[in-house]
């Protein structure tokens, strides 16, 4: 008697694009996604309790880890959340340089994302292009920093150090050349009919999907709702600054790749304002060599390349932290997976997985 | 009167070889000895140089600098790239189907390498200028699919598998229109010889008269040939490389070489039967005329795969059938009205 049941495949951990050691265990029907499970943990270096360990200026470094694409964003949550916790008043110029670099930070995740999207969907050329020009914000971090992916810039009380002339120099030649980056990039792959073909009305999530699954940034921004951290809760001095929060409208793998585009071309506005105004001044607050904040707990959430990332640290007044937990934006939209891939082909299922963008380092923490 | 310069080569080294030889038989075969080593030495040489050329040719597209390290300007990165190659441990997987599983790289090589003896490279260069030699052409290549599905599915790798179906849906879906493209070709012909293809573009080439069927090919070329963006058999980013998954070494470079095989083989078909074959101005030989036409379509091909992303199965095969299909039959339809009136007025 013959019988057919279903195909069980299972992608990664170990898989070209399944962007780290993200595990996914796929039902197949034909070619027909039924299911698909994404298995984590591969990555698992148990962040948050080792900070339990830690002073909070060592917990820094661990941040950089979490998403080591955008490590300035979250160097910022947390220092974010420990001057909070401490009370600490940052000073203005450090506030300004805190921007820059976080959204030359995003500007070159989202490169990142481009570039994986299109090897992902089989255009390597493209991938070249955008990892190209993201060579050029990880140079910026180099002259500011001196490390280009992990950087630990982003100190408790402010910046570890200041920001040279040569650095707002050479940002400022980036951000005149983004307009030009972006319209190279639409030419090569945006107008392409394959690519368009691949992308639109592929792997929808609605909105209503989107907020039943607690997603953030890009992803939910995609679906239509509007939701940025920068704008709802404004931290640092985003509030000085005059953007726009893109939104698309449909949800579906193309909304997801042009709200990215989009946000590039905000983060380079962002950036030029606060190039225009930066004030002179102290980059770094006066904060004690022995941090010992005062007991109780808090909360501090930023609008990561990914979506809103938290840092919940709870103090009981030593100088480590006593609890630590974080809120991982990928790990979160990660969920959504089964929902967006359901009864689509193979193929989408990787364009699915490079257009919700999990940096599987934050996913696993 | 045959005239190209490689026929008379051969014409001299045939007279050459008769007193030496004594009979006629020992000539030919001497001859056809000859050849068939030129052509594989042809076949493998040119894989060798077409990893590079593709490498450079990427790079290019892609604004790098490619290999440039082993020997001058990179040219012998090819042969390193074989040394390392043959010296890899052979990996044979457990719970394969032995027999298919190593028969499968053998035999891919086979129709790859089988269909240059019906190309003409020159004039009165052409090993078997058989009656049906287009037919035979056609043929052969849609067995290149059996070695894919047999690798497929003796891998025992799901990925292998999934690749291997893949295989056939494609094939299946664009054998059909380039047979009906190339049907024009054939009608304006009146003949399935491939030299008298060749023939009668002495005056016009076919790209001029057949625009449609010289379009469908080569999609259909890069179809059958595995190229990108068509290339979802191996889909690296979806199943890891289809049915190469489990292979290793030597076994997986026969896969390789049978794929720069197959872009060599399909610009010398678009050269062939739609760009004039060997003809062209005087004051070159024919076969270098052939040379060049095959080394642009190569890197028209090369061009085209760098470009674009990957379809997906069912876009591509939506487009094999619904869009490349019909077109193809209007084709054949146009071109017979075109025939009629041509030959009414």
């Amino acid at each position: 008697m013959a019988q057919t049941e279903h195909y069980i495949l299972n992608m990664g951990p170990q898989h070209p694009s399944t962007h780290g050691v993200l595990r996914v265990k796929v039902e197949l029907d034909g070619e027909r996604i039924v299911h698909c499970t994404p298995v984590m943990g591969y990555l698992h270096r148990g962040i948050e309790k080792l900070m339990e360990s830690r002073t909070y200026t060592q917990c820094v470094p661990f941040t950089d880890r979490l998403d080591y694409v955008s490590s300035m964003n979250n160097n910022w949550a947390f220092c974010g959340a420990v001057e909070k916790l401490a009370g600490i008043e940052v000073p203005e110029r450090a506030e300004y340089i805190r921007v820059i670099c976080a959204e030359l930070n995003r500007i070159a995740s989202h490169q990142v994302f481009i570039g994986s999207l299109l090897i992902d969907l089989g255009a390597a050329t493209g991938m070249i292009y955008a990892f190209r020009d993201r060579e050029k914000v990880l140079d910026l971090f180099n002259i500011i920093c001196g490390a280009r992916m992990t950087c630990h810039y982003i100190r408790i009380g402010g910046v570890i150090k200041d920001a040279q002339d040569e650095f707002l120099k050479e940002t400022q030649k980036f951000v005149d050349y983004v307009p030009q980056m972006l319209q190279e990039y639409d030419n090569l792959f945006t107008g392409n009919e394959i690519f368009m073909e691949r992308l639109k009305g592929t792997s929808i999530i609605t909105k209503e999907d989107a907020l039943r699954f607690n997603m953030s940034g890009p992803n939910i921004r995609a679906s239509g709702h509007e939701y940025d951290i920068r704008k709802i809760d404004s931290y640092g001095v985003y509030d000085r600054f005059d953007f726009q929060v893109p939104t698309g409208t449909k949800g579906d793998n193309w909304d997801r790749y042009r709200i990215r585009f989009e946000e590039i071309r905000e983060s380079a506005r962002i950036i030029q304002q606060a190039l225009d105004s930066i004030p002179a001044g102290p980059y770094m607050a006066k904060v004690p060599k022995v941090l010992k904040p005062a007991k109780g707990d808090v909360y501090h959430r930023v609008e990561n390349t990914r979506g809103e990332l938290g840092f919940y640290i709870v103090s009981d007044g030593t100088t480590k932290p006593y609890r630590v937990h974080i809120h991982r934006p990928s790990f979160i939209n990660l969920q959504a997976l089964d929902t967006m891939c359901k009864g689509l082909l193979l193929a989408d299922a990787v364009a699915a997985y490079a257009t919700v963008d999990p940096l599987m380092g934050e996913v696993d923490c | 009167m045959h005239n190209g310069i490689l026929y008379l080569v051969t014409q001299d080294i045939r007279e050459a070889l008769l007193p030496i030889a004594g009979s006629e038989i020992i000539v030919n075969l001497t001859i056809m000895a000859l050849g068939i080593a030129l052509m594989f030495g042809l076949v493998t040489g040119s894989a060798l140089i077409f990893t590079l050329l593709e490498r450079k040719v990427c790079a290019f597209i892609q604004v790098r600098i490619g290999p440039n390290r082993v020997g001058p300007g990179g040219t012998l990165q090819s042969l390193a790239d074989m040394l390392k190659l043959m010296s890899k441990e052979d990996i044979v997987p457990q719970g394969i189907d032995m027999w298919l599983w190593v028969l499968s790289p053998a035999l891919i090589f086979v129709p790859s390498a089988l269909i240059y003896a019906m190309f003409p490279f020159d004039d009165g260069v052409i090993f078997a200028d058989v009656n049906i030699g287009l037919f035979l052409i056609l043929a052969i290549t849609s067995q290149s699919v059996l070695p894919f599905l047999m690798g497929g599915y003796a891998s025992n790798s799901k990925y292998a598998m999934i690749g291997g179906m893949r295989t056939v849906a494609q094939m299946l879906a664009y054998e059909v229109p380039m047979v009906f493209a190339l049907m024009g070709v054939v009608m304006l012909t009146g003949s399935l010889k491939m030299s008298a293809i060749v023939e009668a573009q002495t005056d016009v080439w076919f790209v001029v008269l057949q625009p449609l069927a010289f379009l469908i090919f080569m999609v259909a070329a890069l179809v059958e040939s595995n190229r990108p963006p068509f290339n979802i058999v191996e889909g690296e980013s979806e199943i890891i490389a289809g049915p190469f998954t489990e292979y290793t070494g030597m076994r997986w470079a026969l896969f390789f070489l049978a794929e720069f095989a197959n872009l060599l083989s399909i610009s010398i078909m678009t050269t062939t039967l739609f760009l004039g074959g060997w003809h062209g101005p005087e004051f070159l030989p024919g076969m270098v005329w052939f040379a060049i036409k095959v080394m642009i379509m190569v890197l028209v091909y090369q061009w085209i795969g760098w470009t674009f992303p990957r379809l997906r199965i069912d876009h591509m095969l939506t487009f094999g059938w619904k869009v490349l299909l019909p077109i193809a039959l209007v084709n054949v339809l146009l071109t017979g009205i075109g025939i009629y009136v041509f030959n009414w007025l």
